[in-house]
């Protein structure tokens, strides 16, 4: 094992040599976009957790919700749901720009995504302010709160996962065509927490 | 590649390879593998300590039918804190202990795929254990038992119990994170050559741990996360009060803590795959039908949890359902007890300490997974529902199954950890004491349950008092059977005799390598040349010999015929064998 140094001449023998050589190259190859797949799958479980407890409760009571609870504005929520599916589009534009290596472009595009993300979060805001019903209401109410409440804690963190990318994006050649992976993570993150939303948004306001 | 990244290749500084490990790095947030894998090791044996003292206490109330040795709410939470304990900061961080330390060394990878992450994923755990453990000095330790079914838990003290579900959810993420870095490595980076039938079956056994982690522990956080606002927010989830359904909590909980057995028990199942062919010098049983019904067992641990809610007023077709469901896990986990008794079958049986507690393991699991199928006939489970049947039954699996396997994993891996040998007399003291003190502490059980004695319980029917005192006096057996294996580990460690490369001539990649191994595990990739338990073959013979060698990973004149093709099945292994 203590070998100060890979021995070009044993590695000959080897008839692996080129791929031992490649393998050593690829050291750390990058399974980091795998992982936060894999991460994905967590989190979706957790909300899938929520949406099972959601259901349950909707079918032990004999009403829903519950008897007295105000109905649902549909306007408001239905123009943040236009601008989070829209994001997503606007946020795939980047992962193409910076594989043509346009930095630039990447970098409108992440803006943009992430402006849409904060109306989206200041729509929610305007919401909960302006609901008739709060936390401990009735059991829809509850859950109201804490699943869309779940939810733009998500938002958030991609947001600020989209301006870091910004940030970081500052210093030339941090990110190129070759490397890019907090993009492509950032435009993943948001894709989950878009899909999160739609489902989210039926069962809520629509179911 | 460049030439510039040739040359730096080959001029690459070597010394990590020559460094041993200071002690003090072992405090330290470090991203090697092994040292995170001891780190595991070491901090949930304390906490096993920690909790067996929990539990010797509760025995020693329970020694008498009058409340007369704690106070009954101290009790409570003595039970609460044990079970969280013994669940959450031993046997599942123990299995993770074992996956961090053998996996990257078992196919041959440097580390694992994300070493800073499962550096994190280790360092959460000792807070929360400090967290939880500091609730009993706040004087408000969780007391509603470890499954903490609202509205019960809801009542009975609003800081223990927000530091029960804190310190659950620390070590769920803890869990989340560990389960990612062994999925991405065990799939991603494999050596060439090790496809997935050339795996180890430990890598087998934490694949499928791993997948059942990721995909039921999310849930249980999110039932902590409803818990947790009834219990600070005032909501009502789970509080009828309020309109809500505790029975959903039990829905979400057992989501989680159904599978949470398998995910405490498939590890320890991986081990034991290790430990019994390696020492009975055979091929092992049926490889391929004990790495799929890992997976099997996986899938159908997540379809049977409201076996634990017969009781609970759930319809009857769904309590059909999971009863049927609940009795076929006894065929995959038939199959392979059936595989690994094969695997012994006309073998040349080492009894040394590790194999003694594979073979303790095998016999006293049986005789859980027996009375678990008892418990899974809804007729009978309605009978024996919280009493101490249950008891004795997850006892018979969680310590007969788990920690039985934990020892033979300490046993059998410790000579390459710390390259020296454990001592064997010791090592069957400890062997025998646990076997008495563990049949000694909970076959009664079996007994008080039928005869209707509840569990959870301070005071009891003095008609249960004698069975009960012998019940405690196993349990102080049990504790005393821990101290050979202390001493043991601690006099092994610093002056047992060296192990050399591969004591037990294994065949599996981590005994390949020095012990304890470099700390970058490998130069070069290694070539694999024979299957995992290709025992009694001549290539066998020739692949030990060479494991005691200096180089055995880098050695390039492999006596292999057949090192060129990476997808090249190996013809010796067992499934093909057996």
């Amino acid at each position: 094992m203590q070998s100060p140094a890979i021995d070009p001449a044993k590695t000959e023998q080897n008839h692996h040599h080129v791929a031992t050589v490649e393998a050593q190259h690829a050291e750390h190859p990058d399974h980091r976009l795998f992982g936060l797949v894999v991460f994905l799958v967590a989190e979706g479980m957790i909300f899938l957790g929520m949406f099972g407890a959601y259901f349950a409760f909707r079918a032990t009571l004999s009403e829903w919700p519950p008897a007295g609870t105000p109905e649902l504005e549909l306007l408001l929520p239905g123009i943040n749901t236009i601008i989070l599916i829209s994001s997503s589009f606007v946020i795939h534009n980047a992962d193409t720009a910076i594989k043509k290596n346009n930095v630039r472009g990447m970098q409108t595009w992440f803006a943009i995504t992430a402006i849409m993300g904060i109306i989206f979060l200041c729509g929610q805001v305007y919401e909960y302010k302006h609901l008739e019903f709060g936390l401990t209401t009735n059991l829809f109410a509850s859950a109201f709160y804490v699943l869309t409440g779940f939810h733009g804690l998500h938002v958030t963190i991609g947001v600020l996962a989209i301006l870091a990318v910004l940030w970081r994006s500052r210093k030339p050649n941090h990110y190129s065509d070759q490397q890019h992976f907090g993009i492509e993570a950032a435009e993943l993150y948001w894709h989950f927490v878009d899909v999160i939303w739609i489902v989210l948004f039926g069962i809520l306001y629509l179911l | 590649m460049t030439q510039k990244q040739i040359e730096q290749l080959l001029h690459k500084p070597e010394t990590s390879h020559n460094r041993q490990r200071k002690w003090w790095e072992y405090f330290t947030f470090n991203t090697d593998h092994k040292v995170i894998g001891i780190q595991y090791l070491v901090t949930t044996f304390v906490f096993y300590c920690i909790g067996g003292v929990m539990a010797d206490l509760v025995r020693t109330e329970l020694r008498t039918p009058a409340s007369d040795f704690v106070a009954p709410e101290i009790y409570n939470s003595l039970f609460t804190l044990h079970a969280t304990i013994m669940i959450f900061l031993w046997i599942v961080p123990a299995g993770a202990g074992f996956a961090n330390y053998l996996l990257p060394l078992m196919i041959g990878a440097e580390d694992m795929a994300f070493p800073k992450l499962n550096a994190l994923a280790f360092w959460i755990v000792p807070p929360s254990g400090i967290l939880l453990i500091t609730s009993l000095v706040l004087g408000d330790a969780p007391d509603a038992g470890w499954t903490s079914y609202p509205p019960l838990s809801l009542v009975t003290g609003q800081v223990g119990e927000a530091i029960w579900i804190a310190s659950i959810l620390l070590l769920g993420t803890s869990s989340i994170l560990g389960s990612i870095n062994f999925l991405v490595t065990l799939l991603k980076m494999r050596a060439p050559g090790i496809g997935f039938h050339q795996l180890p079956l430990f890598c087998w056994a934490m694949m499928a741990t791993s997948a059942l982690a990721l995909i039921s522990t999310p849930v249980l956080a999110g039932a902590l996360i409803l818990l947790s606002f009834d219990l600070i927010a005032g909501t009502a989830f789970f509080n009828p009060t309020g309109g809500g359904d505790p029975v959903v909590y039990q829905h979400m909980f057992w989501f989680y803590s159904h599978p949470a057995v398998y995910i405490m028990i498939l590890p320890f199942f991986g081990v034991i795959s290790e430990v019994i062919p390696t020492h009975s010098r055979k091929p092992i049983f049926g490889y391929k039908a004990i790495a799929y019904s890992s997976l099997a067992i996986s899938f159908l641990g997540l379809i049977v949890w409201a076996h634990h809610m017969f009781t609970s007023g759930i319809p009857g077709w769904l309590r059909m359902f999971f009863m049927i469901t609940t009795m076929i896990i006894a065929v995959p986990t038939g199959i392979k007890i059936f595989s690994w008794l094969a695997t012994m079958w006309g073998g040349k049986i080492r009894l040394n300490s590790a194999m003694l507690f594979a073979m303790g393991f095998l016999g006293i699991f049986v005789i859980g997974g027996i009375s678990g199928v008892m418990l899974a006939a809804v007729p009978f489970d309605i009978h024996v529902h919280d009493t101490y049947f249950v008891v004795a039954h997850l006892h018979y699996v969680l310590f007969g199954g788990s920690v039985l396997g934990i020892f033979a994993g300490y046993y059998h891996w410790f000579p390459k950890i710390t390259g020296r040998l454990v001592n064997e007399t010791l090592g069957r003291i400890h062997f025998a004491l646990t076997i008495v003190g563990m049949n000694m502490t909970f076959l009664p059980m079996h007994q008080l349950g039928l005869m209707g004695m509840n569990r959870r319980i301070a005071m009891y029917d003095p008609k249960f008092a004698a069975i009960n005192e012998f019940c405690t006096y196993g349990s102080y057996i049990l504790a005393v059977s821990t101290l050979p294996f202390i001493i043991n580990v601690i006099w092994s460690w610093i002056a047992g005799r060296k192990a050399g490369n591969n004591p037990w001539d294994s065949l599996t990649l981590e005994w390949m390598t020095t012990s304890p191994p470099a700390i970058e595990n490998i130069e070069t990739r290694p070539i694999l040349i024979i299957g995992p338990y290709e025992y009694g073959s001549e290539r066998a013979k020739q692949v030990v010999a060479l494991s005691h060698t200096d180089k055995p990973f880098t050695n390039s004149k492999s006596p292999a015929p057949q090192t060129g093709d990476d997808d090249e099945s190996y013809p010796a292994i067992a499934a093909e064998a057996g």
